[in-house]
């Protein structure tokens, strides 16, 4: 057990400054002043008027561009751009209008389709955290390719900022250019590695962001980075702390889809761990299961040995400095999944169309004799309710007209008396009776519980001396859990 | 799209006016902030970058990048800015390269100003700095600097920085957009870099060849193995490109693994003549098809999804019918992953269950519809259910079809009812029960809902249409009730097309619509006079006047094909001296039997593009699409893709052979010594037994027996049968070098022998070592006093096995180039451990030598065996596994920068000769403070001894101490001076043209002589 502040961004002070390659000094040799060196210019007059002439031919050739991603576009949620970043030529910002025409034709931002046509161009275009990142491209290129780069872009604006929203991005805008000047070359992603990527341009803080002002100094690392060039990309050298600690959590997410019976239609779990890894120098760790059996597809962080895995089932890996994703995994237990909770529910709409009723309640079902907290039931309404009227025994509810969404926030459900939401749901006025059946969602959260029944062994760490902390923690929570009315 | 063009002309423009919006809004800002107009903060930030204080500076181009990044004009401020690209303070230079190279395209006089500092920033001993140079360089699209930029990438990608190299690979792609003319150029530094041996040069050149010449695939050719082997440990993007390319590749030099005889032979064996016809020609997997597949397989576990997906299509393209399903996991896996995600690989799924339902059908309920997804995930996961729809599951989907239907989102109910009609169509068992269920949705309230019913409807009675009046019926019934104009024109085309079974209801429907027919939509109007021509044909009795009615308002409708029809329907039904011969047919014209649409995938076709494409995501070709190729019909010669290794390292057996044949040779005495150095490297025990020629020498025999019991001696025999396959390969290779070689490597190794004892140093031997060497300049053996020993393996995760290792410091005899390691392995468990080997290795670049394996470890017992290693002076980590019987460990050497050195003996003057040639950026200095009990000559020495193997050059005075070694890899000199001043201070230097190594190696002599 720890505390979540163990998860917090590593500061500025966590970062110790190490070289590989010593000395500063030498950065700065080459590169002397400007003014007295610019004379002699290498290119023989009689070279360039050729040159000139080739280059003036260069439209005529069928010339395939050559990069990947050409631009990228930041849009808000009410359609403006941004931001813009160019890898070759500028492209304008017209190009977004097909854009803007997908995204009016779409009931829900999600419903514009990520892959889109324009005359000249290809758009590939994410929408997360309520921002659309609309890259461009020219040519063929794997749709996968694009999109993954553009969530790595999102993972690591939010590593740097603690969020990605437009209001940070603006604030912190020659960060961002920054760092998207480093990750993509010529369209080509360069350095994507969050470690690789703070040894360059280091992270903002508050403090930081005050010493900046007021000295003009940097945010850029004083030294060059070492990472990229060490087999081990993800780790830097050099690094210390005074307490050293590993933590891992393992957080399994069941998804399912329950029918208005209660029975299970499909349920399977996901599982994560998430590593939080402290420690001083190279340590190489290996993690072991009780139970590896149970894991029935897996992937990994690119630090884990596979074979390794393949022979012994162990993760055995030199881990990247701070926080990541070790394995993602998916539990193979064919339909046997423990279903924690479940919901009884009688939503139903008088014949003359004027309003209708809702009864809804929550109970334990299998919690491995855990409580069940944080219990949160989302029921989408058919477009026709207009408002609800009812009473919650525990928690509170919310109904947002607009969106016809009903949120009941329960809590920590508690077996001996179950909670229960009722009441009357009135309609708009002359509406039919609703056709469609509204759906409910479930959010939940289970400590101490790999519904799985997955269990880390041990942790050995070898390659360095110290004892570090270590510490193992469970969670389960509900994933696309659905409930069908 | 002409509003956005004009909108764009407008910014780019240039004028402040045209600007709106938030442009407005930062100009206010900017008057507030500077109390004055737009232009004058301009200039405010040209005054700043053109002030004497960095801090102004900074600022500045913080403020221009924030313009650049809303998309604003920055140019005019080109000549301010270009006048610090030289400056010390790296963010501030960064910032301008970003801008140089943004806006050097528009003020190329201006930005040749700039390119002298990168080319002396290219010389740089740093490569970091060499590698940025390069890429801002190259990311100037200003066409005079061609031969520059051509130059610098020649250069480069002979740079011995694999970054450096990666750099040039990049910026081949960007001189190649900027002149194509310069191709052949390229293909050549290509070609050149192809043959690279690093991971991060790779991907990045691999890249570089799909841009510029994708049709040179005899450039593969070589590197294909290598490209195979190092692919798990390059990057993950360029993993994708790698594996894109060698799909293609691939396609192009195997014969296909899909050969339909086979299987069917393989499922007739019975039939003696079938099998006759296949063994004529039976397939053979090309080994290096099948290195391919073997390769790319665990590249399925990536965290990254395009790497996956990646290899899916590959499996799917390339691998033989029943292995493609190993990807099936790592699909369905990518479902859970980002919305975009999902899309794409749903996508490529839907394609794939067409051909094979088998694939996906036991993963059919990871598509079952949320109603949080978003509608083209929906839809997506609709068509693939229905893909996979067989009479076995049918009921299940068609049960979950049932939920859907009920869904708020009415596009996806409408969906899933064109789904319901397709599954009716292809499973005959369950068309009736779909058509009832459809039937039964007809009354539902939903308005489209019903409306795709009776299309849907429609379309499967007209499958079969004989035995479905009372469905008519009852859609008769309905129409009243339908608003829908495809749906009513549905009904109408309905009860027109088979107005003969239902000869009372057909006339009164008509009757209804004539009255209705100006209220009607255009396609429902049509109907309405295709359905009055059949009846005037099969009913004219009860329906002439109506029709004739109909046919007049027709003629006067508003619309010009609804008057064409009417006209041509009266010409055609209606007999007049006019029409003459074709209203004779009318009949047959009208009334034939139709054939019924097929409902189909809309994913049937998408196959012709290769999964994972752009072009396979939109249904259409994306330029620069290439198809992938048939599969040849014969296999191009198989030969092209070997490469002849010279091979480093020469196979064991016959190497062992060679040496005990050298030991004969060299008679009695050095028998002697033979068998002393057996004694004490006892690793070489059981290899001297395995080989014949060593029965020869009997003392080998007699040595070994004793030491070691008959049980052993019997496996080793055994062996020996197995290894000598080995050798008969790998002898065929290199036989014609090694014995032509054979002499004086034996006196090498020999010499490599004594000298690994002490002890049997005799001056003999020595010369002949001496003499080996390729360098005037001798390497001097002084091994140096108790060596660190480090921990490979711990006995808890080696399952007992634990293994330590250290460096002897000797030069490695197989191979002068490698570093010796020897590896104590003890067997800490209560079991024996048997058949203790080295297995697989990575990077795959790495050239090694292996210990012989160890047959049987006692509990509690150790053995130490010898390994070599190129470290290809880098302290890069080698990785490689060691392997018993039953499990396999993988295992982790990185050496200390002072371990891949061997000394050399110098005299004072070649020193300073040499040290004279390795002057500017080949040296590197630091000033220490060196520790108390440093400071003695003695002390000094062995402490620089200690952290590096160098060897100590005599020198007269007493103040200066120099030391002097090669790289063991490369042989480079590398030279260091440690001059004490007053007090403690001492200045170390550093002269090599490693230049990474020497930095890293003048920190680790800090670290060992400073104070603490």
């Amino acid at each position: 057990m720890y505390c979540s502040c163990c998860f917090s961004l590593p500061n500025s002070s966590g970062f110790s400054v190490a070289t590989m390659n010593g000395q500063l000094k030498k950065c700065h040799i080459a590169i002397t002043s400007f003014i007295d060196s610019c004379s002699p210019f290498l290119i023989p007059s009689s070279l360039s008027p050729s040159l000139c002439d080739s280059s003036h031919n260069l439209d005529s050739l069928p010339i395939v561009a050559v990069e990947m991603i050409h631009s990228l576009f930041l849009i808000n949620h009410s359609g403006d751009i941004f931001l813009e970043k160019h890898w070759k030529s500028v492209i304008g910002r017209s190009v977004c209008d097909y854009f803007f025409e997908a995204k009016e034709k779409a009931a829900e931002p999600e419903d514009v389709p990520p892959v889109l046509q324009t005359p000249h161009h290809y758009l590939i275009s994410i929408y997360r955290d309520r921002l659309f990142f609309l890259s461009v491209i020219q040519t063929e290129a794997p749709p996968l390719f694009v999109i993954e780069f553009l969530h790595r872009v999102v993972e690591t604006f939010q590593d740097y900022f603690g969020e990605c929203s437009e209001t940070v991005i603006k604030d912190n805008v020659v960060t961002v250019y920054e760092l998207l000047e480093e990750m993509l070359d010529n369209g080509f992603p360069l350095a994507t590695e969050s470690n690789i990527l703070k040894e360059m341009i280091r992270p903002p803080t508050i403090l930081r962001t005050m010493v900046n002002t007021l000295t003009g100094t940097s945010n850029f690392e004083e030294r060059l980075p070492s990472g990229q060039l060490s087999t081990i990309p993800w780790r830097r050298s050099g690094v210390k702390y005074t307490n050293n600690e590993a933590y891992f959590d393992v957080i399994e997410e069941i998804d399912a889809i329950v029918d208005k019976s209660g029975t299970t239609v499909c349920a399977e779990i996901q599982g994560v761990i998430e590593a939080c890894v402290k420690l001083t120098g190279m340590p190489d760790l290996t993690l072991s299961f009780m139970n590896p059996r149970l894991l029935d597809d897996v992937s990994f962080h690119p630090c884990v040995r596979f074979k390794r895995w393949e022979a012994e089932r162990v993760l055995s890996f030199i881990p990247p400095d701070g926080n990541f994703t070790l394995m993602s995994y998916h539990v193979n237990a064919q339909n046997l999944v423990a279903i924690p909770v479940y919901v009884k529910q009688n939503i139903s709409f008088f014949e003359s169309g004027s309003g209708g009723r809702l009864d809804l309640t929550a109970g334990p079902k299998q919690t491995m004799g855990k409580t069940v907290e944080g219990l949160v039931i989302t029921v989408h309404m058919p477009k026709a309710v207009l408002s609800a009227s009812l009473t919650a025994t525990q928690g509170s509810y919310t109904y947002d007209p607009a969106t016809k969404v009903l949120v009941w926030d329960i809590g920590r459900l508690n077996p001996q008396k179950l909670p229960n939401l009722r009441g009357s749901l009135s309609l708009q006025a002359g509406a039919p009776k609703p056709e469609d059946n509204p759906s409910i969602n479930i959010a939940l959260k289970i400590q101490q519980l790999a519904i799985s029944g997955l269990k880390v062994n041990r942790l050995d760490m070898y390659g360095e001396k110290y004892k570090p902390f270590k510490g193992v923690k469970y969670v389960t929570k509900a994933g696309k859990f659905q409930v069908r009315t | 799209g002409v509003s956005g063009s004009l909108q764009h002309e407008l910014c780019s423009a240039d004028g402040s006016a045209a600007r709106q919006g938030d442009e407005r809004e930062e100009g206010l800002r900017e008057t507030a902030m500077y109390g004055c107009g737009f232009s004058a903060f301009r200039l405010e930030l040209k005054e700043m970058l053109e002030s004497n204080k960095e801090s102004l500076k900074l600022e500045a181009m913080k403020r221009i990048i924030g313009l650049i990044a809303k998309g604003k004009n920055a140019s005019e401020l080109f000549p301010a800015v270009v006048k610090n690209v030289a400056n010390k303070n790296i963010e501030l230079k960064k910032l301008v390269y970003v801008y140089l190279v943004r806006y050097a395209e528009e003020q190329q006089d201006l930005a040749l100003l700039s390119i002298s500092t990168f080319q002396r920033a290219l010389k740089d001993p740093n490569q970091l700095i060499r590698a940025s140079a390069l890429r801002v360089l190259s990311s100037i699209r200003v066409p005079i600097i061609v031969p520059i930029m051509m130059l610098a990438i020649k250069e480069s990608a002979s740079d011995m920085s694999p970054y450096v190299r990666k750099t040039s690979a990049h910026a081949i792609q960007k001189l190649y957009s900027l002149d194509p003319e310069q191709r052949e150029h390229l293909i050549e530094v290509i070609e050149k870099l192809l043959k690279d041996k690093s991971t991060l040069v790779a991907g990045s050149v691999v890249m570089a060849f799909e841009e510029v010449c994708p049709d040179r695939i005899d450039l593969i050719h070589k590197n294909y193995r290598k490209l195979c082997n190092l692919l798990v440990d390059v990057e993950e993007w360029g993993q994708v490109v790698i594996i894109s390319m060698l799909t293609r590749y691939a396609r192009t030099q195997f014969t296909s693994p899909w050969q339909e005889n086979n299987e069917k032979a393989f499922y007739d064996s019975d039939s003696e003549e079938k099998r006759d016809e296949t063994e004529t020609k039976p397939y053979m997997m090309d080994p290096d098809h099948r290195l391919l597949l073997r390769n790319t397989k665990p590249l399925l576990q990536s965290r990254n999804t395009a790497v996956v997906m990646a290899v899916a299509q590959l499996y799917w393209h390339l691998a033989p019918t029943h292995e493609v399903s190993a990807v099936t996991k790592s699909l369905v896996r990518l479902l859970r992953s980002h919305r975009e995600v999902q899309y794409v690989v749903l996508q490529n799924i839907a394609t794939m269950s067409i051909q094979r339902k088998g694939m996906f059908e036991p993963y059919m309920k990871s598509f079952y519809v949320r109603s949080t997804d978003p509608t083209h995930i929906k839809t997506l996961k609709l068509e693939i259910l229905t893909n996979l729809a067989n009479e076995a599951n049918i009921s299940t989907i068609l049960r979950e079809f049932q939920t859907y239907v009920k869904s708020q989102d009415k596009a996806f109910a409408a969906a899933t009812i064109q789904a319901i009609g397709r599954c009716a169509t292809n499973i005959s068992e369950v068309t009736d029960t779909c058509l009832n269920g459809l039937v039964l949705l007809l009354s539902n309230r939903d308005e489209t809902v019903v409306a795709e019913s009776v299309v849907v409807i429609k379309k499967l009675l007209q499958t079969q249409p004989t035995q479905h009046s009372e469905i008519i019926k009852h859609m008769a019934k309905l129409f009243d009730k339908i608003t829908v104009a495809m749906a009513r024109a549905s009904i109408l085309w309905l009860i027109g097309e088979y107005c003969e079974r239902v000869p009372k209801i057909a006339p009164d429907v008509l009757r209804k619509m004539a009255k209705s027919f100006t209220s009607e939509e255009d396609i429902v109007k049509l109907q309405i006079v295709n359905l009055a021509a059949k009846l005037y044909l099969t009913n004219s009795k009860q329906t002439k006047l109506l029709t004739q009615y109909i046919l007049n308002l027709g003629k006067y409708d508003q619309n010009y094909d609804i008057r064409d029809r009417t006209r041509f329907i009266r010409q055609l039904i209606v007999p007049n001296e006019k029409s003459g011969a074709l209203s004779k047919y009318a009949r047959r014209i009208l009334l034939a039997p139709k054939p019924a649409p097929l409902l189909q995938s809309a994913f049937k076709d998408r196959d012709r593009y290769q999964l994972g494409t752009l072009s396979h995501s939109l249904n259409l070709k994306a330029s620069g699409y290439q198809e992938l190729s048939d599969w040849p019909a014969v296999a191009p010669d198989q030969s092209v893709r070997n490469v002849e290794v010279i091979e480093p390292v020469l196979g064991g057996p016959l190497m062992l052979g060679l040496i005990i044949f050298g030991l004969l040779l060299l008679g009695g005495l050095l028998l002697w010594v033979s068998s002393c150095v057996v004694q004490q490297v006892n690793e070489w025990v059981p290899t001297v037994g395995k080989s014949k020629p060593a029965k020869s020498a009997k003392s080998e025999d007699k040595f070994y027996s004793d030491s070691e019991g008959e049980q052993v001696d019997r496996k080793g025999s055994k062996n020996s049968s197995s290894s000598s396959n080995d050798s008969s390969s790998s002898s065929s290779s290199s036989s014609s070098s090694s014995s032509s070689e054979g002499p004086t490597l034996n006196c090498w190794m020999l010499s490599g022998l004594a000298v690994s004892e002490p002890l049997a140093l005799t001056p003999g031997p020595e010369a002949g070592f001496m003499t080996s060497h390729p360098s005037s300049l001798q390497v001097t053996v002084q091994p140096f006093g108790p060596v660190k020993s480090h921990e490979l393996l711990h006995h808890m995760s080696g399952k007992g096995l634990s293994a330590r290792y250290h460096f002897p410091r000797q030069p490695f005899l197989y191979q002068p180039s490698m570093v010796q390691l020897q590896i104590t392995l003890t067997n800490a468990s209560d079991q024996p451990l048997e058949g203790i080997h080295l297995g697989e290795h990575s990077p795959a670049s790495l050239t090694l030598h292996r210990f012989s394996p160890v047959e049987r470890l006692e509990p509690q017992a150790s053995v130490t065996v010898s390994m070599g290693i190129d470290f290809n002076d880098s302290t890069q980590a080698a990785n490689f596994q060691l392997c018993t019987k039953e499990a396999e460990f993988s295992v982790s050497i990185q050496p200390a920068v002072g371990e891949l050195l061997l000394p050399a003996s110098l005299t004072q003057a070649d020193f300073e000769k040499e040290q004279g040639k390795l002057l500017g950026m080949n040296e590197t200095s630091a000033t220490i403070t060196m520790a108390e009990g440093h400071c003695s000559s003695a002390v000094l020495n062995k402490q620089v001894r200690s952290m590096a193997n160098l060897g100590e050059v005599i020198t007269g005075h007493n103040n200066t101490h120099r030391f002097a070694g090669r790289t063991v890899s490369s042989g480079a000199l590398v030279l260091v001076t440690v001059e004490k001043r007053e007090a403690a201070d001492a200045t170390i230097t550093v002269n090599t043209d490693k230049s990474v190594m020497a930095s890293m190696l003048l920190r680790d002599l800090k670290q060992a002589l400073a104070s603490a």
